[in-house]
């Protein structure tokens, strides 16, 4: 039984850093540009689109792939950031903003659909990542030890970024007082779209390392939206370990359920989801609305 | 003024009551998810149906066949009815078929004996379906018809304890429910049955709760999509291959162009199916070869195109049989009974369950030249609805 308990955490741990991964992104648009973006599954879904595309008929290698997803993810969104995110940062209303994004999201999913038609892309794993790994007492995926390596990574790296940078400085004053922010000098939005290609290439990361779990297809977009704002909301937007400790818990909840009562569906989860809101309003980490 | 505009809706009355007794053509309304997520499969009916009219024409005993197509989208019942009840009053169709979904199916079958018309469901397949309407006739499958045959295959290959595990809706709880019945009455037992949430893309604790139940074969049914491929490779990675754990499901949960993905450590896995794009007849060759003739790609054939295919011959049968007239009692008689060699190999539909009876083909996925393929090994001969024979 004990070891069953840490297979499951094992598990828990895994799925959460794929969450995590693509969440993140999702989490800082909302915390520092007050957007609520639900587009973002669709930028991870180009993601897994661009590394199938290299992958299966350019051959290019699974790290390469990644990277070649990631940049061009960030380069298809650019022009969504400067026609149309740019006008809906921080004040403006938040339906609007729900609008805009759905219906970009919409629009992906159908360019999507057209050129790529509506199957699975495979995102096939290399050698090093495919397979068992034996850890002892049970048999672990080779890639999801990967998952969890990337999704350590990527939080150590965005703390870094944001508490011990200049840009970090520069992000933090400008979403405490963007007016200020700006009157003291700094270029508010070039840093809002350096942070918008952070997230979208968050996203796409995510996309990518995550789609043994999540397989993209041109419903990916809507299909685990729910999922990753669930992940914000519950994390508090705009905290990395909010984020972190949000895809952990559910994941565990979603993990544990699915292992004893498989015929409940998503009630665990869900359950979670409504349990930690009703006790932590804004999150877990969350800041009060200003 | 008045009196000009009357005429003019007298002159456009009489034009479409002339146009409506002199249109000799005969309807056949299919309804199918044409777009969205399962659009594969609708385009497989109209691939079907397409290589079907290009190999036998278009005119049936001197009447002009003219197909209709409407999309059902995603499951849809009250959406699917209204299409076929725009089909019937409006366009005056003849003939209803295709049908994805078993709810969309449902909700369109009470129509049927009012509109005097038959519909030709070319895959939704929950067993009692055809039992709705007596104007109903299937040329696809139904889960019973391939879990009891992997039943027998379970226990021919030596499994004793199987642990089940399929996708929570009613064609995995017919899975699940023919496969047990079958496997316990042959002696076996079923150490586990799990219902999975059709949303699962996880498959990691379910392969925990799996190794925990001391299972020595697992029997799985998912439907055919993402989330199939996540089952099979959530298998190998938990290492519960390694460990021999044997794994046999319905063939939707090992589709072909998957094994690729799959791998060389998918060898072995064993699939109960009705057909395979690998099936090695005259009759498969020649009808691929016409589906690459009018364009569309052979990779993209599935189960539902052979329905479909199948199905057209029901209706060009029944028009002959009617001489084009409406006559449902007249048109189901013809075709009760009917047996000919399909793509899939030799089939019938039967008389009483007007289902059809067809060989279920147990596949072992084998490296075959460097390829990984469903190879078929064993054919359980004219298989019935087997899910209608017993209740």
């Amino acid at each position: 039984m004990a070891l069953t308990l840490l297979s499951l955490i094992i598990d828990a741990v895994s799925y959460g850093m794929a969450l995590f991964i693509i969440s993140i992104g999702l989490s800082i648009m909302m915390g520092l540009m007050r957007v609520v973006n639900l587009a973002h599954g669709a930028f991870a879904m180009i993601g897994g689109y661009f590394a199938s595309y290299a992958l299966v008929s350019l051959g290019a290698p699974y790290l390469v792939a990644a990277l070649i997803a990631v940049i061009g993810t960030i380069i298809v969104s650019i022009p969504f950031e400067l026609l149309l995110y740019r006008r809906i940062y921080r004040k403006s209303d938040s339906l609007t903003q729900l609008l805009l994004t759905i219906g970009i999201t919409f629009f992906i999913i159908g360019v999507m659909n057209f050129v790529f038609g509506p199957t699975v892309k495979p995102i096939p794993l290399p050698p090093w990542l495919s397979g068992p790994v034996d850890i002892g007492f049970r048999m672990v995926p080779a890639h999801r030890i990967f998952v969890v390596i990337c999704g350590a990574l990527t939080a150590l790296a965005l703390w870094v970024l944001f508490d011990r940078t200049d840009f970090g400085v520069r992000l933090r004053a400008a979403v405490d007082d963007s007016d200020m922010a700006e009157s003291l000098g700094i270029r508010t939005d070039v840093l809002y779209l350096l942070t918008f290609a952070l997230a979208v290439g968050l996203a796409a990361f995510g996309g990518v390392v995550g789609a043994e779990l999540l397989p993209i297809e041109p419903y990916y977009a809507l299909r685990y939206m729910v999922i990753f704002l669930v992940v914000v909301s519950v994390g508090g937007a705009g905290s990395i370990a909010g984020a972190l400790a949000a895809s952990f818990l559910l994941g565990l909840a979603d993990t544990t359920g699915k292992y004893f009562m498989p015929e409940y569906g998503d009630f665990f989860f869900y359950a979670a989801v409504i349990a930690i809101v009703f006790l932590f309003p804004n999150g877990l980490l969350g800041r009060e609305p200003a | 003024m008045n009196g000009l505009s009357r005429l003019l809706l007298a002159g456009i009355a009489f034009s479409i009551m002339g146009g409506a007794a002199f249109a000799d053509a005969i309807k056949v309304g299919v309804i199918g998810p044409m777009s969205g997520p399962f659009a594969l499969y609708g385009q497989n009916f109209k691939m079907g149906i397409d290589a079907w009219v290009a190999e036998h024409g278009s005119k049936v005993a001197g009447h002009d066949v003219e197909f209709i197509y409407r999309d059902e989208g995603t499951p849809n019942p009250a959406h699917s009815k209204a299409l076929a009840q725009e089909l019937l009053v409006k366009d005056k169709v003849d003939y209803l078929a295709g049908a994805y979904f078993t709810p969309d199916a449902m909700a369109i079958a009470p129509l049927l004996a009012e509109a005097k018309t038959p519909l030709v469901v070319m895959n939704a397949a929950t067993s009692s379906i055809t039992t709705k309407s007596p104007y109903i006739v299937r040329t696809s499958f139904t889960m019973w018809q391939n879990a009891v045959p992997a039943a027998k295959a379970a226990k021919a290959a030596g499994a004793k304890k199987v642990a089940i595990a399929v996708s929570d809706y009613g064609p995995g709880i017919d899975a699940l429910d023919g496969f047990k019945k079958t496997f316990e009455g042959e002696g076996g037992s079923v150490v586990e049955s799990i219902r999975m949430p059709l949303s699962t893309t996880d498959f990691g604790p379910i392969m925990q709760r799996i190794k925990d139940s001391g299972a020595d074969m697992i029997f799985t049914f998912l439907p055919s999509g993402p989330p199939t491929l996540g089952f099979v490779k959530a298998y190998i990675d938990n290492g519960l291959k390694a460990q021999g754990v044997k794994l046999i499901s319905t063939g939707d949960v090992v589709p072909d162009p998957d094994l690729a993905a799959i791998g060389d450590a998918g060898v072995g896995i064993l699939s109960t199916y009705h057909y395979s794009v690998a099936h090695d007849s005259p009759e498969n060759k020649a009808f691929l070869a016409q589906i690459a003739k009018d364009g569309a790609k052979v990779g993209e054939v599935t189960m539902t195109a052979v329905a479909a295919y199948d199905g057209a011959r029901l209706i060009y049968k029944m028009i002959e049989a009617t001489d084009g007239k409406r006559d449902p009692d007249k048109a189901l008689a013809a075709v009760k009974g009917m047996q000919w060699t399909s793509p899939r190999g030799p089939v019938s539909i039967d008389p009483e369950t007007r289902h059809i009876t067809q060989n279920v083909y147990l596949r072992k996925v084998e490296n075959v030249d460097g390829k990984l393929v469903n190879k078929e090994i064993e054919t359980y001969k004219d298989q019935p609805d087997w899910g209608l024979e017993k209740h």
